[in-house]
């Protein structure tokens, strides 16, 4: 369950945003999640709801999620794939020697406060 | 209706941690004590692996352990039968623990005189990998019954370990696990990762795994 310990972490980055730009309440929470971050976009908005409503900052916002799709790049045949289709293996050259280019992201993209 | 501000943010939700956890190593290298994190899933062998090591280390270094669990406190009871300090860290049903939670231990546990503190993270192979305690060294024990795939289906564990234990080889015959195969599995995630055969039941490679540590204590301690 670690959606609600990242939950617990968006929630002290929120706040600290709040204090710089003098924020008083926060309406929603817009969340760029990596298809392949091993976080569950329900569980989370779930995790929110609970936690947020213990927050006066945040009590009643909305956890916005916006899905980044996961590409893998191959260093054999230098093309990009889809990795949730084809995996660590690359579709075109059937090489190992593949790494993730983007996908893994679990970033605040921005807030909105009244 | 008030109007709604847009705030850009573009931040990663683990960046605040991650600050959080180089501020404790900064301090703990000025204060000359060496964190070790070790990680696993449930019943590969933590508590067995380390009542061992501290058996091997403890004349020469001066050690205080962490057990972090969702609940109960055995596993402190254990390390203080073994001889050294030990507190329970309840996660209060958190599968793992971050930065300022580790600080909170250590600040107990550093009360005494301690130079080698020791974290027992929560029996899991996800979650833990993902948030940086402060550690100057991850550990991770993978045990022969598990199977010799997990680096594949776990890879974070084991791209952020410095060191990874094999425990419980004396039962290798009996499972359908390949060391060579797993340590193949280990180096694609991890090129730099050193693989340890172990048996913390029998003692068979601890003493392997309590030279390294021993060596990392002593360079950060020494140049601190």
């Amino acid at each position: 369950m670690h959606e609600l310990g990242i939950v617990f972490h968006i929630i002290r980055s929120v706040e600290q945003v709040a204090a710089d730009n003098g924020l008083e309440k926060i309406s929603a929470v817009v969340l760029e999640l990596g298809e392949v971050s091993g976080v569950v976009p329900d569980y989370l908005t779930d995790c929110w709801k609970w936690a947020a409503a213990k927050e006066e900052l945040v009590s009643g916002s909305e956890l916005k999620i916006e899905t980044l799709p996961a590409v893998t790049h191959c260093g054999g045949c230098g093309r990009d794939y889809p990795t949730v289709a084809h995996g660590r293996i690359c579709p075109h050259c059937q090489s190992g020697n593949t790494w993730l280019l983007t996908g893994n992201e679990v970033s605040i993209k921005e807030i909105a406060a009244y | 209706m008030n109007q709604v501000r847009i705030i850009e943010v573009k931040q990663s939700v683990f960046a605040d941690n991650d600050r959080r956890a180089a501020q404790l190593r900064r301090e703990l290298k000025e204060k000359g004590i060496f964190l070790l994190n070790l990680m696993s899933a449930p019943g590969s062998g933590k508590t067995t692996t380390l009542t061992r090591t501290v058996e091997l280390l403890k004349d020469e270094i001066k050690i205080g352990v962490m057990e972090a669990d969702i609940d109960s406190d055995v596993d402190a009871r254990a390390m203080a039968a073994a001889g050294v300090k030990s507190i329970q860290l309840y996660t209060g049903g958190m599968c793992h623990l971050d930065a300022d939670m580790t600080r909170q231990g250590l600040d107990e546990l550093i009360d005494g005189d301690v130079e080698l503190a020791i974290l027992e993270n929560v029996g899991n192979l996800v979650c833990p990998a993902e948030f940086d305690t402060g550690a100057v060294k991850n550990a991770a024990i993978l045990s022969v019954p598990e199977g010799d795939d997990k680096p594949l289906k776990y890879p974070l564990m084991f791209q952020v370990c410095d060191v990874v234990l094999i425990n419980k080889i004396d039962v290798t015959p009996y499972f359908d696990f390949d060391l060579e195969r797993c340590t193949e599995y280990i180096r694609m995630r991890n090129p730099d990762a050193k693989v340890i055969p172990i048996c913390a039941k029998t003692g068979e490679g601890v003493e392997e795994w309590a030279g390294w540590l021993r060596q990392q204590v002593r360079e950060w301690v020494t140049f601190s």
